[in-house]
């Protein structure tokens, strides 16, 4: 991105919560509501009103785009007008639940496609999102809430916002808010109480966000970051040396494993601020010799690592084991990222020798055997 | 908490529970929101939900409140009924007897952190408050994060002052719910100095990082709520919400890699470190030192050293990650001595196998 494009591209700001109810929506309006006062130029892309009578009434007096009504399969959805509102070019364009996936037959497949477009014609926009939607933490969120989140988005997404503030509101207070019936009016509402609405998921997703924002805030900072903790002796060369840049290497298989690993993997080397690279090891480059069903898994998990920023390649080998430390080599990798295998598949060739072969030769290496969240009760 | 009856009645264990139930069910409740500095709008939040609490039927007043407000916090004030201060000296307290007197369900209080002038009944504002709490009267006031006591040094290193004022971190730890107040500091700066002020790019980084800082206690505070809660639904497995690094060294392990590594992780993730070592029988004089060294070595580098004493090694390395919500496994090639030699000789294969929704990271020696 060169100077000007980034000075011309509009801000994003996004607007994070831990569970419905806790009022996003409401904050954005009200600041909108606040800038319309003082003459900005703002308008509603989208907003869910939830039949939500506070937010509602915050909406009032707003200019909103019209919404785009398109049919699928014989029902009628109601979607944000994309192209409605990059030609209106507000100076302002607030979207509510960025994580939306938008019906088929819409101009991108996904809401914060949509936002970015509009980002790139110099609109600047307001958002609203939950931490459960960022998918570097959908293995986490599953094991707290025992709910898998299908709508999610790319952690680098959200790294594009300018701003990302938190919502909050204490789990006692939503709890009586849901209880008045202000979060979801009727049926929806015990459903959700049985799931995200525990108490203690939460107070878990609420400190998931918390720590979320603070990491957002500290990447933004404009100094760079004092070293937490400087020790004086033993360890300063050392720590220098832990300083040096990571590079994340994740291995890629056609067990359901690789997504959680990708997740994981991803999220480290954001933190660690390491590259991050995926590979998959195979006979033959082209996968012919695989199973359809093989082959698509693989497929699939290449193109779910490249969606998430992660630089992948196809390694055509017949030892994997070789073909990583390879790679690794070759690409000064300085942690390689497996997944536990799984208890079926254990002591046989996968597990106990991929895993103790890499690390018995892989020097300057450390790897990583990740396990699945899951939750045991 | 609900009595067991189950178990055998020891006397002044019940009479214990009854008490503190009893003084629970009395107890105010605490609300305090939380913010990062002046003008991040704190006060507004807090008489805010003291409007809609009135509109929703409940008894609430404000007993005191700051000196000069922005126009939209005038507004909701002026909706409110005020319990009028004490006048001690030159300054203002709150005036307890006249609250107690009017026995309202919640009271707002502007500026927890505060002293009151010399002269007043207590010393400290929040002193006040726990009398109106142990009154049966909730409180919901708000705290500037820069008055917390135990952050006086992080926030000098930031802001180059510190507090003459401060509450003790304990204060917010016990309040029943706190809220925090996050604004970006762009907007927060431009609320104090006005929209003409120039951006001042320095102020505003100093506020960021005491806006980072603000979120970090809230998610402190908040983990300490899920541990309660965890322990309460019987759950025991750690959900992750926090990383927690766990370096688990021997005599012969590259313990100063492996120490440096998991303070890095620590920090970016700004979890937990914890460094253990498995006492094993027999150490020569030369292990000890060296042992001794990079224990000495974890101490310094911040971590929590913990020396676990146990036959089988794994198991003690299991059972301690399970109670402290490890995420993430630091172990060496030479996690005991000499098995390295049989092979994969499987302390390590074993951690792997056994580890439960966990990363083990196994370090190069």
């Amino acid at each position: 991105m060169t100077h000007e494009e980034r000075t011309r591209r509009g801000r994003l700001k996004v607007f994070l919560g831990y569970a419905a109810g806790v009022g996003k929506t409401f904050r954005m309006l009200e600041e909108a509501q606040e800038l319309g006062r003082q003459g900005g130029d703002v308008v509603i892309g989208y907003f869910e009103p939830h039949g939500r009578a506070d937010t509602i009434a915050e909406a009032a007096g707003l200019e909103a785009v019209p919404r785009r009504k398109i049919e699928y399969r014989g029902v009628m959805f109601e979607e944000m007008d994309a192209d409605g509102a990059l030609a209106r070019k507000a100076a302002v364009c607030l979207v509510d639940e960025l994580a939306h996936t938008n019906v088929p037959g819409s101009r991108n497949a996904k809401r914060w496609e949509d936002v970015l477009e509009l980002l790139q014609a110099g609109i600047h926009v307001w958002t609203t999102m939950n931490v459960q939607h960022i998918e570097s933490l959908n293995d986490q969120v599953r094991q707290i809430t025992g709910v898998s989140v299908r709508e999610t988005l790319p952690d680098w997404v959200i790294q594009q916002a300018d701003e990302v503030v938190m919502v909050d509101a204490t789990p006692m207070a939503l709890l009586n808010r849901l209880r008045r019936g202000v979060v979801y009016p009727s049926e929806k509402a015990r459903r959700a109480l049985e799931n995200f609405f525990k108490e203690s998921s939460l107070v878990a997703l609420r400190e998931l966000a918390l720590r979320q924002t603070a990491h957002e805030v500290e990447v933004r900072h404009q100094a760079p970051l004092r070293p937490a903790r400087e020790p004086q002796t033993p360890g300063s060369a050392l720590t220098r040396a832990e300083t040096e840049r990571e590079r994340v290497l994740i291995y890629i298989t056609a067990e359901p494993s690789s997504a959680m690993l990708i997740r994981r993997g991803r999220r480290i080397a954001d933190f660690l601020r390491a590259d991050c690279f995926a590979v998959h090891v195979s006979g033959r480059a082209d996968l012919t010799h695989l199973g359809a069903q093989q082959r698509r898994a693989i497929e699939q998990y290449l193109n779910f690592a490249r969606n998430l920023h992660i630089e992948t390649r196809l390694l055509e080998a017949d030892d994997p084991v070789h073909a990583l430390l390879d790679f690794a080599r070759r690409n000064r990798i300085t942690q390689l990222y497996l997944a536990r295998p799984r208890r079926r598949t254990w002591p046989g060739l996968f597990g106990r020798d991929l895993i103790s072969r890499i690390v018995r030769t892989g020097r300057d290496l450390r790897v990583a055997i990740v396990a699945e969240r899951r939750r045991r009760q | 908490m609900p009595i067991d009856l189950n178990r055998r009645a020891d006397p002044d264990l019940l009479l214990r529970q009854l008490e503190e139930q009893e003084q629970q069910a009395h107890r105010g409740r605490l609300k305090v929101f939380l913010g990062y500095a002046a003008g991040v709008g704190k006060s507004f939040q807090m008489l805010d939900e003291g409007r809609r609490r009135r509109q929703r039927g409940e008894d609430v007043v404000v007993g005191i409140v700051q000196q000069r407000y922005p126009p939209e916090v005038v507004e909701v004030l002026a909706r409110l009924e005020i319990v009028p201060p004490l006048k001690v000296g030159g300054g203002e307290a709150l005036d307890v007897d006249a609250i107690l007197g009017r026995k309202p369900q919640a009271v707002l209080i502007d500026g927890l952190a505060y002293d009151n002038p010399p002269g007043s009944p207590n010393a400290k504002r929040w002193q006040d408050v726990a009398q109106i709490l142990s009154a049966g009267i909730s409180v919901i006031g708000t705290i500037n994060l820069q008055y917390i006591e135990e952050l006086q040094d992080e926030v000098a290193a930031i802001t180059g002052q510190r507090r003459g004022q401060t509450v003790p971190k304990a204060f917010l730890e016990q309040a029943d719910e706190i809220e925090i107040v996050d604004v970006p500091a762009e907007e927060s700066l431009q609320r104090t100095a006005g929209e003409a002020a120039p951006a001042d790019a320095e102020q505003q980084n100093r506020l960021s990082r005491l806006r980072e800082l603000a979120l970090l206690l809230s998610a402190q505070v908040v983990d300490q709520q899920l541990a309660r809660c965890l322990k309460a639904h019987g759950i025991e497995e750690a959900w992750g919400a926090q990383e927690r690094i766990m370096v688990c060294i021997t005599p012969r392990s590259n313990a100063a890699r492996m120490i440096a590594s998991g303070r890095r992780n620590a920090d970016r993730f700004h979890g937990e470190l914890f460094v253990t070592y498995v006492q094993q029988p027999n150490l020569t004089a030369e292990d000890r030192l060296s042992l001794d060294r990079k224990l000495a070595m974890a101490r310094q580098f911040g971590a929590e050293v913990e020396i676990l004493e146990a036959k089988d090694s794994i198991a003690a390395i299991l059972q301690f990650a399970r109670t402290k919500g490890i995420t993430q496994i630091f172990v060496g090639h030479s996690l005991e001595r000499g098995w390295w030699k049989k092979l994969w000789g499987d302390p390590v294969d074993r951690l792997i196998r056994s580890t439960e929704g966990m990363d083990v990271i196994v370090f190069p020696h």
